[in-house]
């Protein structure tokens, strides 16, 4: 039963932080129609200016306690990045998807000798501040709080983006425009800013899911390759596009890998891209998404 | 027509006297070319004239090199045409189920669906250690061309003498065969499919049978190149089917110009030879190749091919 348990929230807690990163591929998808490869880069980005965000701000006094909320924060203040790549993406908007894959495959190459330019090649890690919180101890086994509230703020993220999408304003002209840029244009809407802002909140998403994970594993040169497969795993098996697909697909995704782990190593990714090709050829459009004429 | 055979036959000439005149260090560099050359050959045949974008295909390099190892290492098959022969009939086989089910779709579903075998396949070889060597690979023992043993032949000057003038011939034969394929009824019949599929369907083509048929050639030149890849290097591993391996690929192809017949060819040799210039000059190469790619994306999607296609009529288009 304990060991159920565990597994149980390692699934969630990963699926927590896939769900972030696809939520920003997927709004990046839905309004752009573009698929962001660099997606991982941004969550490896979040990742390392966690750490060094987190090392400055200790010698300057943050408390321990604040960790959660500073990395939070970092991830946020990275959106800085979002305007200007999407300022070079608009170059491809028009054009066959096959430039734009190259294209934000090239942004992967080139962050990957920033990291490594500006970090190093050695991992980086956050020491001693993944138990700060505690762990909830019941009978038989425990769960470090860290976990808890990163999962807790990926709820919290999808209830507001869902909130704001559905709700406000902002929302509605997204969808719009996501829907027909064309007449959303002819009706006044300013489709460059809002591809922009949509690029920045998606970018922002990846960022702060990479800043808080560094307390659990450290920041390291291959994770936005291997990060971006298991996102996009998401979003397929999803539905490109859809935000309730995000939702279950990483809850998919993060589930299955952390039975897989246990139960049947070997298949640890294998049974993802089972289930990833299963879902392409009897459901291309995932199990929430539109289908495709 | 003729500008192209007399630019082939210029570049095929300067090909055959560089070990003559380059040190043995840059015909060995020219290896991992022929082999990249003659998988791109193929890759093209889907990319440029299928309409096609695979983002899985380093999955056949691999079969290649994999299936080199299995031939030669495993079973001890010495011959390396026996072992050649041997890799392009697994790439086809395999190519077989996967492109039946993979060219059902197009655009980015065909991509993302070729994207999760390759990774399928790279999981199946990290993971499995008993079977694949996991990370380390497995060896891929020296081989004999043409029957003869060569064994008073350093691995150099093996791979800078003989081997070099045998992938040489190689791409030769593979280039001819291509030209001969793409300029073919079936050739104009994938073309007519990339530009229209429901048009060409109209007119009794069938699509999905053309589409699977270009997927399989593509995966027998693919499995080809891998074979030489994996000579050179004498290890098959997991990274030859990373998705990044195949964004290369692709990359290789954009930068020639998949417009062309021969872009392929050219990206092939731009590629290696910056990729070789950049990695001795800095380690921060994936920048610059990065930014390079951003660069004929935006401003020259024609590629290398395109720019030269400039003089006007130079080279043999696609479109023809």
């Amino acid at each position: 039963m304990s060991a159920f348990a565990n597994i149980l929230i390692g699934g969630v807690f990963h699926a927590a932080v896939l769900f972030l990163v696809a939520a920003g591929l997927q709004l990046v998808f839905g309004v752009q129609k573009i698929i962001n490869l660099a997606c991982g880069s941004f969550y490896a980005l979040g990742a390392y200016f966690g750490v060094t965000f987190i090392a400055y701000a200790t010698q300057f006094g943050l408390s321990p306690w604040l960790i959660f909320p500073g990395l939070v924060v970092a991830g946020l203040l990275l959106a800085v990045v979002g305007p200007p790549i999407e300022r070079m993406l608009r170059s491809v908007y028009g054009r066959d998807e096959s430039f734009q894959l190259l294209l934000t495959f090239a942004l992967v190459l080139m962050f990957q000798d920033v990291f490594r330019f500006v970090w190093g090649a050695n991992p980086r890690s956050l020491d001693n501040a993944y138990l700060i919180y505690g762990t909830i101890n019941t009978r038989d086994f425990g769960v470090p709080v860290y976990n808890l509230l990163v999962i807790a703020a990926a709820i919290t993220t999808a209830a507001t983006l869902g909130a704001l999408l559905t709700r406000t304003n902002f929302g509605r002209i997204v969808r719009a425009t996501a829907e027909n840029r064309a007449m959303a244009e002819a009706l006044g809407v300013d489709v460059r800013r809002i591809y922009s802002v949509v690029f920045t909140l998606g970018a922002a998403l990846g960022t702060t899911a990479g800043a808080l994970i560094v307390p659990t594993a450290a920041a390291s040169l291959n994770m936005a390759i291997e990060f971006v497969v298991e996102a996009f795993a998401v979003v397929v098996i999803g539905g490109l596009g859809s935000m309730r697909g995000a939702l279950v697909g990483s809850l998919i995704v993060g589930l299955m890998r952390a039975f897989a782990i246990v139960l049947y190593p070997e298949f640890e990714v294998l049974a993802i891209y089972v289930v990833v090709i299963a879902v392409l050829l009897l459901r291309p459009a995932g199990l929430f998404g539109k289908p495709v004429a | 027509m003729k500008r192209a055979a007399v630019f082939a036959a210029a570049g095929a000439l300067a090909l055959a006297l560089l070990p003559m005149v380059a040190p043995a260090y840059y015909a060995t560099l020219m290896i991992p070319f022929f082999g990249y050359a003659i998988a791109l050959l193929g890759f093209n045949l889907l990319f440029g004239y299928t309409g096609l974008l695979s983002f899985g295909h380093a999955m056949f390099l691999a079969v290649g090199a994999y299936g080199s190892a299995l031939l030669a290492g495993v079973f001890g098959c010495k011959s390396f045409e026996l072992v050649l022969l041997g890799v392009v009939c697994i790439g086809m086989a395999a190519a077989l189920p996967i492109g039946f089910l993979c060219v059902r779709h197009t655009g980015i579903f065909f991509g993302m669906l070729t994207l999760a075998f390759g990774m399928l396949f790279y999981s199946f070889l990290f993971k499995f250690y008993h079977l694949t060597g996991g990370d380390s690979g497995m060896r891929i023992p020296r081989m004999d061309i043409l029957g003869l043993e060569l064994a008073q032949y350093s691995k150099i000057e093996l791979l800078a003498g003989p081997f070099y003038y045998y992938c040489l011939a190689l791409l030769i034969i593979t280039a001819l065969l291509m030209w001969r394929i793409v300029h073919s009824p079936f050739g104009l019949h994938l073309r007519a499919v990339r530009d229209n599929a429901r048009k060409a369907e109209y007119l009794g083509v069938h699509v999905h049978r053309l589409r699977l048929a270009a997927f399989v050639i593509s995966a027998a030149f693919g499995a080809a190149g891998g074979a030489i890849l994996g000579f050179r290097i004498g290890l098959a591993d997991p990274e030859l089917v990373y998705w990044t391996h195949s964004g290369q690929l692709v990359f290789m192809t954009v930068l020639g110009g998949f417009s062309n017949f021969f872009g392929p060819i050219v990206g092939a040799l731009a590629f290696t030879l910056l990729q070789d210039q950049l990695q001795s000059l800095t380690q921060y190469w994936r920048f610059i190749l990065g930014a390079t790619l951003a660069v004929v994306v935006i401003g020259f999607p024609a590629g290398i091919a395109g720019v030269l296609d400039l003089w006007p009529r130079f080279s043999a288009r696609v479109k023809a």
